[in-house]
């Protein structure tokens, strides 16, 4: 109804967490963003997430510090969050809440789009099926990223993940083409050198000019970080879907998105699920992580790449247990490679890339490359079981196959995960490398895969059988 | 009259409306300007608690509500085939039509083609009696599907007129029946039904007839009968979801109903993209012409989400309601409950475990319970079934939690999806330990009859295998492999090659993607063959090492990808190979022994 007037003045009735609670005036809406301006004149953004005829209920992303009931005003804008866009975005840094925090001029918008977005028909999405090379062995062998797809990380605290995150940024081509990525990064909670990291380690690589950042501290508001990655993910389907672009976001880290979320419901006194996220939670994330893909008849593509930190590296923890039951895969870190000098600590048997079946193969990567990947998980997965087995009961004990496991354990966690953080693996040396490893066992032993395959692929020596 | 009400207040999916005298229980309403749909879920006085079936930002205080005097319903009519919807029966591709890629709210869309002219085939006269069930007349909806136009449940009557045969479209009444009061009744060629009552039926039955899926594990071990009822648990990826679309494929089913309730939306683009490419394996023709798709994606709105398994349950139940037997898959009811959880939460409703509401026990009850082996309404006692195979998704991984327990209360089957095996790439990763089916017994004793006599002998033969395989493993991991008899050992190695050979089958491969009873058959007692065999070596001290470096153990390895008519031929020669190869080495050891 753009007849109402889009200025409301309302009054406060009760503060409490990071919410308000006034009366409702006429015309507002469910989803509308209000703008609130404290009693010392500073202006603060919110959102009705809860309107009745008689109270309004209203998120503050900066926090409810310094709002009184008396004087702090609240004015009505009619429309839900919108983020101005255009291509001048790139290049820039904003903050949580979409505005410049580089110095620079706001940008002229091309457009006003609402943050929340709307869901791809899931009719019109075209299925990922391009490999994405990362260079990185673990990845691109076993846990293949294609474009279009939705790929978290699982980080432990104090792994080494933002690490990971920039080699992904800098390496990421798709083979025989020459387009880049652009990247968006949403940053949410993350502390000053951790900024600073991704700035360098942007310009180091001559790629700010296709990067565009949204940033929000560890010291800014918590709340804020609710709008963060909705505000990346616009401005990416603005340059995927309307500017033909193949976007790479990098969203991190997602445990403090869960957390502010984790905050409103408290304050909200609603019921709360495992571990005091609230039931909706899975939803909530979904409306974030399914903003990735490709559409038929568009040229762009969103691929994403989101990373969390699981609490005391539990797996099943609600943020990576939901979010893995919506992200297409999950590549997750292993306290135990780390410490002993691995990098990336990616461990690939919890790991997983569901649309890799689709992006590998003859025409694609290489004709050996699903097999190559079958055998090398099957042989890890008996590999670690039968070093378990050697610290209990001392090598010695072992069978003479049981040694051939444990040697390529070591093989295959040294030479083919093992990797320098900026060594770029083309798939064909990824390949090799895994063939290398393999070669510990005879052939017989590799019954992933085809003889054919072996026959022209095999590198070992020893066929005893 | 249908109602009008005003808004008073909006939550996310919820909305309470007043002024609502008049509104019913589960009628359906338009909100707002834009018409959004929502369904009401609560009555107080004059307020209407309202679940929307579209996001309701924007919504505000005092906007009107529109009652449209009908509960959600679906329309059921021949044009259902090959169909693609959203979770409260609106085209998919109309809304791209209309909207564009992504998709934008309030819009209606018709579910079937109104004025599409199907050929209309009478099969009765102008005189004829009838009562609810009985069959009219016959439309060749797809190649797959003969549509059997019935007399809706609850008329009754004598048929007045009756059209000719020929082109009609759904619009044009085709039949009137004068009802025993004398009105008279229009029957046309499809029909409404409300998504929450259960279509009637005359008399459920056990299940009892088996129902093969062409996955190995599943039909030797943990089979199915026709109205069934099957959950799959299984933490992130194990596989579940490949799972249910092999099923959707291969399962031995007239029709399939495949609802994907809160999934990934790549994911409902593969099935939406590979579907229509895949080839019924019985006729050759397009599977999508025997299968209805129903698409609600995670970040769909979640109220469609808790209605889509009630859109697929009742157009599952009208093809039952023709003779047919029908499967549905839902992907995943977790979702569904999660749903439920959050509707509830809104409602301010007494929680029950872990948030959920108390009643969802009962809701999923409901749900199974609309499985079954039925006759059907109608004179000619026709038989139909639904199977229903629901995905659990476990948070963690933890199956003590209350969807996957009140599930378990439920079904009769349980395929325990395993993360261990996943991890090792062994698909499909159902745990041979943990899994079970109440079916077995009646089953086995079909196949007995169906497939081979000793069906059931092997089946528990290698079950007990691979229990024993276990034990084993068990003492070797406490005092090391060596302490092992060469019998242990065998058991060992039969077991791995059970694993590796019968139990591991690829999804992805043309021919090892489905499996006939028969081939399953064939595998299952060549390799049970072979361990006897070996067992009768070892006794005579041939060493295992010996027997298990024969070629025809490499033969045996490649039985799954020799297709189904060759098998019965394959298997012979290799268990005759077993016979000589290994009487060879026994013959050798003789003679060792001697000299």
């Amino acid at each position: 109804m753009s007849s109402l007037p889009h200025i409301k003045l309302a009054s406060v009735r009760e503060i409490s967490g990071p919410l308000l609670f006034v009366e409702t005036m006429p015309g507002a809406s469910f989803g509308e963003l209000v703008e609130v301006t404290t009693p010392t004149g500073e202006e603060r953004w919110g959102q009705i997430i809860d309107v009745s005829e008689d109270i309004t209920l209203i998120q503050v992303f900066e926090g409810t510090l310094d709002l009184d009931v008396k004087s702090t005003i609240i004015r009505h804008t009619g429309t839900p969050i919108k983020l101005r866009v255009s291509m001048d975005m790139l290049g820039r840094t904003f903050d949580g809440r979409g505005n410049p925090r580089d110095g620079g001029p706001s940008i002229i918008a091309e457009d006003e789009l609402d943050v929340h977005g709307k869901p791809i028909n899931p009719y019109c999405r075209a299925h990922p099926s391009e490999f994405i090379q990362t260079g990185i062995s673990v990845i691109d062998g076993m846990n293949t990223l294609l474009r279009g797809q939705k790929l978290p990380i699982f980080s432990g605290s104090g792994l080494p993940h933002r690490l990971l995150a920039a080699q992904i940024v800098r390496q990421a081509t798709v083979l025989g083409q020459a387009e880049a990525f652009t990247v968006i990064l949403a940053a949410m909670g993350v502390t000053g050198d951790e900024a600073k990291f991704f700035r360098d380690e942007f310009e180091r690589m001559g790629v700010m000019d296709r990067v565009v950042v949204f940033l929000n501290m560890a010291e800014d508001p918590a709340l804020e970080r609710i709008l963060t990655p909705r505000l990346a993910l616009t401005a990416a389907e603005y340059l995927a879907f309307e500017q033909d672009m193949h976007v790479l976001v990098v969203l991190v880290d997602m445990t403090y998105y869960c957390e502010a979320l984790r905050e409103v419901s408290a304050a909200r006194a609603e019921v709360p699920g495992r571990r005091g996220f609230p039931g909706y939670m899975y939803t909530d994330l979904a409306t974030i992580y399914e903003r990735a893909g490709k559409i038929h008849g568009k040229k762009g593509s969103i691929t994403q790449v989101p990373i969390l930190t699981m609490p005391e590296d539990d797996i099943t923890h609600p943020i990576p247990d939901l979010t893995a039951y919506i992200t297409e895969g999950q590549l997750v870190f292993d306290r135990d490679l780390y410490r002993r000098g691995i990098y990336p600590p990616i461990n690939p048997l919890p790991s997983l890339s569901r649309l890799m079946d689709k992006g590998i193969g003859g025409g694609k990567t290489r004709e050996d490359h699903k097999q190559l990947s079958d055998q090398l998980y099957y042989a890890y997965a008996e590999g670690r079981i039968v070093r378990e087995a050697a610290m209990i009961s001392g090598e010695e004990a072992l069978t003479e196959r049981d040694r051939l496991y444990l040697k390529f354990v070591d093989r295959f966690e040294r030479e083919f995960i093992n990797q320098a953080p900026y060594e770029n693996r083309d798939i064909e040396k990824t390949l090799d490398i895994g063939w290398n490893v393999l070669s510990v066992f005879p052939e017989a032993e590799l019954s992933r895969i085809d003889p054919d395959i072996i026959k022209k692929y095999y590198r070992g020596s020893g066929s005893k059988a | 009259m249908p109602v009008v009400g005003l808004i008073q207040r909006i939550v996310g999916p919820l909305i309470v409306a007043k002024n609502m005298i008049g509104a019913r229980m589960h009628e359906l309403v338009r909100l707002g300007e834009l018409g959004i749909i929502g369904e009401i879920i609560r009555l107080e006085r004059d307020r209407a608690a309202i679940q929307a079936y579209e996001e309701t930002t924007g919504l505000r205080p005092g906007d009107k509500v529109e009652g449209t005097g009908k509960p959600l319903s679906v329309t059921l009519g021949p044009g259902l085939m090959g169909k693609i919807y959203d979770g409260v029966q609106r085209p998919l591709p109309g809304i791209a039509d209309k909207s564009g890629s992504f998709i934008e709210r309030g819009m209606s869309i018709d579910p079937l083609e109104m004025d599409k002219k199907w050929f209309f085939q009478p099969l009765i006269k102008a005189g004829s009696k009838v009562v609810g069930g009985d069959i009219l007349g016959l439309v060749q909806e797809t190649p797959l599907v003969l549509h059997r136009i019935l007399v809706p449940p609850f008329y009754e009557g004598v048929v007045r007129h009756i059209v000719k045969e020929g082109d009609y479209s759904i619009r044009e009444p085709i039949a009137e029946i004068e009802t025993p009061r004398g009105s008279i009744q229009k029957v046309y060629l499809a029909q409404t039904w409300p998504v929450r009552v259960p279509r009637p039926y005359k008399v459920m039955m056990p299940p009892t007839i088996p129902q093969s899926t062409g996955q190995r594990v599943i039909d030797a071990f943990f089979p199915i009968c026709k109205g069934g009822t099957i959950m799959i648990p299984g933490g992130f990826g194990t596989g579940k979801t490949v799972m249910l679309h092999q099923l959707a494929k291969f399962i031995e089913a007239d029709i399939v109903v495949f609802v994907g309730c809160g999934e990934r939306g790549n994911e409902m683009a593969d099935v939406l993209e590979s579907f229509p490419k895949l080839r019924d394996p019985k006729s050759g023709e397009p599977l999508m012409a025997r299968t209805i798709l129903i698409a609600n994606t995670s970040n769909m709105p979640i109220a469609a989400r808790e209605a889509s398994v009630y859109t697929g349950l009742t157009m599952a139940e009208y093809y039952r309601d023709m003779g047919y037997d029908v499967a549905l898959m839902a992907d995943s009811t977790s979702r569904w409950a999660e749903a439920l959880r959050e509707i509830s939460g809104r409602l301010e409703e007494m929680p029950g475990e872990e948030g959920y509401p108390a009643y969802l026990a009962a809701r999923l009850a409901e749900f199974y319970s609309r499985a079954g082996h039925v006759i059907t309404l109608g004179s000619d006692d026709r038989r139909g079934s639904i199977t229903v195979i629901g995905a659990v998704s476990p948070p963690g991984g933890d199956f003590s939690e209350p969807v996957t327990q009140n599930t378990l209360r439920i079904v009769k089957v349980f395929w325990a999806l395993d993360s261990s095996l996943a991890h090792r790439r062994h698909f499909p990763a159902i745990n041979w330990l943990t899994s079970y089916s109440m079916y077995f017994d009646q089953v086995t004793e079909s196949y007995n009859k169906e497939v081979g006599s000793d069906w059931g002998r092997i089946v528990r033969e290698a079950i007990t295998l691979l229990g024993q395989e276990e034990e084993v493993k068990e003492v070797a991991s406490l005092l090391g492999t060596e302490v092992l008899a060469e019998s242990q050992r065998l058991i060992v190695e039969v077991a791995r090659n059970l694993r590796e050979n019968f139990l591991r089958q690829s999804a992805f491969h043309p021919v090892d993607g489905y499996c006939s009873k028969e081939k399953t058959f064939h595998m299952l007692r060549t390799i049970l063959k072979f361990y006897r065999k070996a067992r009768f070596a070892i006794g005579q001290e041939v060493p295992l090492n010996r027997i298990m470096s024969l070629p025809v153990i490499e033969e045996m390895a490649r039985m799954k990808l020799i297709p189904s008519e060759e098998i019965a031929k394959v298997a012979d020669e290799i268990d005759k190979k077993i016979d000589e190869e290994i009487n060879l080495l026994v013959e050798e050891q003789a003679r060792k022994k001697k000299g």
